[in-house]
């Protein structure tokens, strides 16, 4: 009696067809036949490819071109490089959330939680209105991203073992609550906030010849340079993550966590480390963006900026870090960009998420799941039997 | 080191102070005062608890759904000649026009609650996607109706409008019951005592239950699942309305755009605390986020800690105890 050999699953070549048609047309087949050329390049032509991308990105403060630039005729809007100080740090905080909401499938509605704690963190250990011990606004980054950490497993160990929804809403009542305790708690001076957060090193000659700080409120470009930096070393950690043991589990466990589960992925374990990477990043970016402004209050860590950083990282496409930093940047961009309608912001990426996810619920670059965890080594896989171009096409709809 | 660590610390205690004089001394009004605004909680938890009974889902428009009713009411009243003073009207005058309110409250509320579901949740229905887009979606509606009534009407509240003469009825060991704390719970009550037994009795009751103990097998024995889940958004609504006439009079200026956010993420505290999906649960566990909320303000000192306090508690009782304190019963309850 063979109990081992169950019962075998036919393959069924009229259904796969099927899957494939409708798979290929839920994507759209141009971008996926983009996506495959781009796999079945080898490793350096992909840097090289990537290389002219990342010099235009340090470029891009001299990018000021009239009809993509934020300043407006007389003198007003923002800054262009403040502007794209603040598409990169949006950028990586979607970087950040997209671990937690786009690998893990764990909705996060209080991310700006830890931005705000890597704010404070960057805040308390330098502002002079601080009663702690100083340190260089450097040191303060892996600080930073230290204590969100340790916040991010602090909600986390509780709250994870929760289904799905009730963590989105304890999440979202967390980011409440770090706001409310930043008005309550003396120490961290509520509205009054802290002024003269610290920066990095190393100053300039400015235009009267005097020497002045070159991370400064008013100087943009050094601190997008700074974090398109970080951006690329974050990139490079979270994109080996993904390829790895933890990634292929964050998949699973958002693909079905029962099923991960019973296939011996300890699901629990593996949320809570989505949890604290992506509580890092948030940390290290609200460190980040506390440095520039140069002061931090209770002011801006509202429930609001939390759904727009989950706009970035859905409007990207939730999986996909490419998505996440286009997302983030065009939240960031927009109402800059678009001064009359920056104050409906909120209404327009509420509506945004809303309309996204009824029609395209995988954003503007939607992520490529299924063969990720063997992602090389399927698509050449896939590649092999195709001989000719049509067919080749046609793989790359398959992905 | 040590000496780095102890300089680290802000020695700055005030921040957090057990104030049991005071807490003893208001002790019963802090009582009343906690049970009205817990009652509202519970009318607002009702709504999410029948949507996450049926659907399984966390409403987050539910707060926006509410705060519609609270702008009729008030538009209601203005235009019906109430302001910022004491109304002097006399008394079926005075009972006329706020069941006028109460009236236009119940409406908006459930013509809203209908638009989200229509509009989005049915919809979304149709593609039958993961959960994730779910709650993304209902998270993306609340913000834009947000968003909309913000457009409309700014970030400034709405002049504040007294609803009726607050009088003092009798005390009890010191503490003083208004008048509208009565009234205010004892319609809470009657509403949902009026729901319950809508559930239990009534035959969309009988199918709201059907669906949410199985959906399938409720649409195979002749249960039309669509139309109940939007019975089940307009019950929601109708009964935030009710909410929203008597967050009025508790709160004179409660009319701004996002002031239903924060009263949503506790009503849904309150709805997990008695139980998600159970009728009775949705206002036990309202009387409870209201009195805990009130009791904690007063010993730790400041408005803020009561959020913190419900939030908390809404943690606790996840970790603990999930099912709540009645346990989720909709589906299993008799009629």
């Amino acid at each position: 009696m063979s109990t081992v050999n169950g019962p075998t699953l036919q393959p069924d070549p009229q259904a796969e067809q099927d899957e494939l048609g409708r798979e290929a047309k839920g994507r759209g087949v141009a971008n996926s036949g983009a996506i495959s050329r781009w796999n079945s390049l080898s490793r350096p032509a992909q840097w090289g490819v990537l290389l002219p991308i990342v010099i235009l990105a340090y470029a891009a403060p001299a990018l000021n071109l009239p009809i993509i630039s934020t300043e407006t005729a007389g003198g007003g809007g923002t800054n262009w490089d403040i502007n794209l100080f603040q598409m990169s740090y949006y950028a990586l905080i979607a970087i950040g959330l997209n671990v937690v909401v786009g690998y893990a499938g764990l909705l996060d509605l209080g991310y700006v939680a830890f931005f705000a704690v890597g704010s404070y963190v960057a805040a308390m250990f330098t502002s002079p209105d601080s009663p702690f011990f100083k340190i260089p606004f450097l040191w303060t980054l892996p600080l930073a991203m230290a204590v969100t950490m340790f916040f991010g497993v602090l909600l986390g160990v509780p709250t994870l073992r929760l289904r799905g929804d009730y963590l989105a809403i304890v999440t979202l009542g967390f980011g409440e609550i770090i706001r409310l305790l930043a008005t309550i708690i003396p120490a961290v001076r509520g509205q009054v906030g802290f002024q003269n957060v610290g920066r990095p090193p190393g100053t300039i000659t400015g235009s009267n010849g005097l020497q002045q700080p070159l991370f400064s409120a008013s100087n943009g470009a050094p601190w997008y340079w700074l974090t398109i930096t970080i951006i690329i070393v974050v990139l490079l950690l979270v994109g080996n993550m993904e390829r790895s043991r933890v990634g292929r589990a964050w998949v699973a466990i958002r693909e079905d966590e029962d099923a991960a589960e019973i296939m011996g992925v300890p699901v629990f374990k593996f949320k809570v480390w989505a949890f604290a990477i992506g509580a890092a990043v948030g940390g290290l970016t609200g460190a980040l963006a506390g440095g520039q402004v140069g002061f931090v209050n209770n002011q801006s860590f509202t429930v609001q900026q939390s759904i727009l950083f989950l706009a970035a990282v859905v409007l990207g496409g939730a999986g996909n870090k490419v998505g996440a930093i286009i997302g983030g940047a065009l939240v960031a961009y927009i109402p800059n960009r678009f001064i009359a309608i920056a104050e409906f912001k909120y209404l327009i990426f509420g509506a945004a998420l809303v309309v996204l996810m009824i029609f395209r619920s995988g954003g503007i670059l939607a992520a490529r799941q299924k063969l990720l965890a063997y992602s090389r080594r399927a698509y050449a896989f896939l590649r092999e039997p195709a001989g000719s171009a049509s067919d080749r096409q046609r793989s790359g709809a398959r992905r | 080191m040590l000496d780095l660590v102890l300089q680290a610390v802000p020695m700055d205690d005030s921040w957090i102070n057990f104030d049991v004089q005071s807490f003893i001394q208001g002790f019963w009004s802090n009582t009343f005062g906690g049970l009205t605004y817990g009652a509202v909680y519970g009318l607002i938890a009702l709504g999410y608890t029948l949507v996450y009974g049926v659907l399984n889902l966390i409403n987050f428009a539910h707060s926006e759904v509410f705060i519609s009713g609270v702008y009729a009411v008030v538009f209601t009243l203005t235009g019906l000649g109430f302001n910022g003073d004491t109304p002097n009207l006399p008394l079926p005058a005075l009972i006329g026009d706020l069941l006028l309110a109460l009236l236009a409250g119940m409406a908006a509320s459930a013509i809203v609650a209908f638009i989200v579901e229509r509009a989005a949740y049915r919809t979304l229905r149709k593609r039958n996607p993961p959960r994730l887009v779910y709650l993304i979606t209902a998270i993306g509606v609340s913000f834009t109706i947000q968003g909309l009534f913000f457009l409309w009407r700014g970030a400034q509240p709405e002049p504040s409008v007294i609803l009726i003469p607050t009088v003092q009825v009798f005390d009890v060991f010191g503490g003083i019951v208004y008048n509208y704390e009565i009234v205010i719970l004892v319609a809470a009550i009657v509403t949902m005592v009026v729901v319950d037994q809508f559930i239990r009795r009534s035959r969309i009751g009988r199918g709201i239950r059907a669906v949410a103990q199985d959906p399938d097998t409720a649409t195979l024995m002749g249960v039309n699942r669509e139309r109940i889940i939007v019975i089940t958004f307009i019950i929601g609504g109708l009964v935030a309305g009710v909410g929203a006439i008597f967050w009025i009079m508790l709160v004179p200026q409660g009319a701004q755009y996002n002031g239903g956010f924060v009263l949503g993420v506790k009503a849904f505290a309150a709805a997990v605390l008695g139980g998600i999906g159970n009728v009775r649960g949705a206002l036990l566990g309202g009387l409870l986020i209201g009195l805990i909320g009130n009791y904690g303000q007063t010993l730790l000192g400041a408005a803020e800690w009561s959020d913190v306090v419900a939030f908390v508690v809404l943690v606790v009782v996840l970790v603990v105890r999930p099912t709540g304190l009645l346990g989720q019963s909709m589906g299993r309850s008799r009629a």
